[in-house]
């Protein structure tokens, strides 16, 4: 802040409160001590005022709140660039409550992260914690029961898209995926859509009417081979799903499988660093745990 | 009806126009309000439509209460104060009657726009620019017309309910012009001329501006000139009149920042913020003061006159709201408060309790005046309505404060390892009940509206035009 802002701020803030501090004493000065039936002499439509003095109890809440506000200026940053007396601010606030809490939350994730996620995810305290997390920062796409939604994968399945290994999810939890099903309507034209359509669903042992299947798979192993593989089962180092094993990201309708390869997709898995280590230790376990119950 | 009019007589065409519109818009909104309450309950009155979804219908709701209900109410009493205080007929009728059609023709863009998404996004001030545009053109005629009429006054002095009125004008015009600033792209799309904290801040400048001119200052003007009327008593303290008038309308404009504690705003703006909030409460409480003590020496009245209950209970809500904001604007109570119920709780313990309930009041009083006629129709229906109001208001509060300090609770309650105790939806799920209790009472408020509907339709329908013309004779 410049010191003409600072300054600026400064005098208008204090002219204000001045002025009305003035005008308070000022019309308090004469005033009757008793309440009184005497009017000020207008009369408007009928209507007559009083020249009753101000409440006491009034002045003195209103000088109160005066005395109050000009105390918090003076402890707190207000005025342009008074930084307060007690050099508050917000983001020592914050830095303060932060370092409080890791101090007092810090054991219990250090016991945990000194174990394999593997193990976390045998612990159920662990998983109550997880769980947790889970609620607060996941389930908002992946649902509460971690069962996905459209475009939203499910977590219990065991049929991971770019690989289930503990590293791994914990790689996708930091850095976060971004998806890339380019669009192929251009390419493939409406004809080539409907084929591959048609081929892609016969994968995974759907029968689709009036398609031409054998121009599908001679598409889809022009086009589609260098991600999803010569058989369709996906390639987890690219994020493409294996498209044999009847689980559906965007839908298995013919209409949606059009959908898909006309116009592409594009999922966007955020990244939660922000969450920190220990955490997404945390949630790594609760996640493996999902798709791992019968080894717990 | 044919109303020819003399030169001594008052100009109670708009008058009318816009006391009748109130209970329309009245109904509108408060159904929209009632509707949107419900989707809360159950979200499947969304059906699926982009246009009858909530994030759409909430600002027409919004907006049909407070520029069109709230509006229309403004307009009519103060065209109604302003010549009887001032004893001069309104300045230009040409220019009234545009303010009346221009503002109707605001209103019906809005009810257009807004389910069709059209928005600026900028809460309380949705419309898009061509509508800012002839919002800003009506305005400025209303300014031109209000103190036209102050100027032709027969009297030295300027009655202190025209004070409020014209510091409600000026401002409002200030405000709308400032915050409507914008880069159109296309007839229906601008964007904001200010950018981030910039934006936020000057945003919340104007939005409790709304509700610190329009929704109060606008009223309490109606409020100096009613309670006195239908109390039949002087105003209580002149000198009150004159120290809160100038340090509310000198402390509201710099209230704005505590909507946006502990976000990227600046410190020293939050503290500024909730310094003159907390400064607000004795100028907002003179209003009451000498509204409430107006009363003494007809306190009796109230047991037999439904209308002045109206007026007094309105006060008491306008009270106890303006104790609770400036409580809300201090940063450790906002810390609990911000982002819940409460804060629907807060706005509805003013939208309902004062600025409807002052308002259907004054109109009470003012309706059988404006069209010739003695008195309301039906006073028991007056009364039955006070009860629906009172009770509906009460119910929505108490609702909305049950569920704004559970959920605040609910999302800073903490396990021992740290971790958030409740998820997001457990805190909408134990709020369920309280969306039921203030759907019901948003319904108790419309069904009151309904009553005086039918009422004010009965009292008109009697009205003949000598009547009316031997109404608005000039004293």
């Amino acid at each position: 802040m410049t010191n003409f802002w600072s300054g600026y701020i400064v005098v208008l803030t204090l002219t204000c409160l001045g002025l009305i501090l003035w005008l308070l004493l000022a019309t308090r000065k004469g005033q009757r001590s008793e309440q009184t039936d005497e009017t000020v002499g207008h009369s408007f439509d009928g209507i007559e005022e009083y020249d009753n003095p101000l409440p006491r109890w009034w002045f003195v809440l209103f000088v109160s709140t005066m005395v109050f506000g000009a105390f918090y200026l003076f402890l707190y940053p207000g005025l342009g660039k008074w930084q307060g007396y007690l050099e508050w601010t917000s983001v020592k606030e914050y830095q303060a409550e932060v370092e409080k809490a890791e101090e007092q939350f810090a054991p219990i994730f250090a016991r945990y992260n000194a174990m394999p996620v593997e193990e976390v995810a045998k612990d159920q305290e662990a998983n109550r914690i997880g769980q947790r997390l889970f609620a607060t920062n996941c389930s908002v796409c992946h649902g509460s029961d971690a069962r996905g939604a459209f475009g939203f994968p499910n977590l219990t399945d065991n049929d991971w898209l770019y690989g289930g290994d503990p590293e791994t999810i914990k790689t996708t939890l930091r850095g976060g995926r971004q998806a890339a099903m380019p669009a192929w309507l251009g390419v493939i034209g409406e004809d080539g859509v409907r084929n591959v359509s048609g081929y892609v669903r016969s994968l995974s042992g759907l029968e689709t009417e009036n398609v031409d299947l054998a121009a599908g798979a001679e598409t889809f192993k022009n086009t589609c081979v260098a991600c999803h593989g010569a058989e369709g089962k996906g390639n987890q180092q690219m994020g493409a799903p294996n498209l044999t094993d009847d689980i559906w990201l965007y839908g298995s309708s013919f209409l949606q499988v059009q959908q898909t390869l006309r116009y592409g997709r594009n999922g966007h898995m955020p990244s939660q660093a922000h969450l920190g280590e220990d955490k997404i230790h945390m949630l790594a376990s609760y996640i493996y745990s999902l798709s791992h119950k019968d080894e717990q | 009806m044919s109303t020819a009019t003399t030169p001594t007589a008052y100009n109670y065409k708009v008058v009318r126009q816009f006391a009748v519109m109130t209970v329309i818009w009245g109904i509108v909104g408060m159904a929209m309000g009632v509707f949107i309450a419900s989707q809360l309950v159950w979200p499947e009155l969304n059906f699926g439509l982009p246009w009858t979804s909530f994030g759409r219908l909430r600002p027409l709701h919004t907006n049909a209460v407070i520029f069109a209900f709230g509006g229309s109410a403004l307009f009519a009493t103060s065209y109604y104060v302003v010549q009887r205080t001032s004893q001069a007929r309104l300045v230009s009728d040409g220019l009234a009657a545009f303010t009346f059609w221009g503002w109707q023709a605001v209103i019906v863009l809005a009810v257009i726009t807004l389910p069709m998404g059209l928005t600026s996004t900028k809460e309380y001030a949705e419309l898009e620019w061509p509508i800012d545009i002839l919002i800003a053109v009506v305005w400025v005629s209303y300014a031109l017309v209000f103190f036209g009429t102050i100027m032709k006054r027969k009297m030295k002095h300027i009655y202190v309910g025209n004070w409020f009125f014209g510091g409600f004008i000026i401002t409002v015009a200030v405000l709308h012009i400032v915050n409507s600033m914008a880069v159109p792209v296309s007839l229906t799309k601008s964007y904001s001329m200010y950018a981030g904290a910039t934006d936020a801040m000057i945003q919340w400048w104007y939005g409790h501006n709304a509700v610190g001119f329009f929704l109060t200052a606008g009223f309490l003007g109606m409020m100096y000139y009613f309670v006195p009327k239908q109390a039949e008593r002087p105003i209580y303290s002149y000198r009150l009149s004159i120290v809160h008038f100038w340090a509310l309308i000198s402390i509201y404009i710099w209230a704005g920042p505590h909507h946006l504690h502990y976000t990227a705003l600046p410190d020293w703006a939050q503290s500024l913020g909730m310094v003159m909030s907390l400064i607000l409460l004795a100028p907002s409480w003179g209003g009451m003061i000498n509204g409430m003590m107006t009363l003494s020496g007809a306190w009796h009245k109230l047991r037999t006159d439904p209308i002045l209950r109206f007026l007094v209970v309105a006060l008491a809500f306008y009270g106890m709201s303006t104790f609770e904001g400036p409580m809300m604007a201090i940063k450790t109570v906002n810390a609990l408060s911000h982002y819940t119920d409460w804060t629907i709780g807060h706005v509805h313990a003013g939208a309902l309790g004062w600025v409807a309930m002052i308002s259907i009041g004054s109109l009470y009083h003012m309706i059988p005046k404006i069209f010739g006629r003695e008195a309301m129709y039906s006073t028991p229906l007056i009364n039955a309505h006070f009860w629906l109001a009172t009770i509906g208001t009460v119910l929505y509060i108490v609702a909305m404060w049950v569920n704004g300090i559970t959920q605040g609770l609910m999302w800073r309650a903490v396990n021992v390892d740290g971790t958030p105790t409740y998820s997001f939806v457990e805190a909408l799920e134990a709020s369920h009940p309280g969306y039921v209790v203030r759907m019901i009472g948003g319904a108790f408020f419309l069904l009151g509206m309904l009553l005086m509907a039918y009422n004010v339709w009965r009292t008109v329908r009697h009205s003949k035009p000598a009547e009316v013309v031997a109404a608005a004779q000039t004293a």
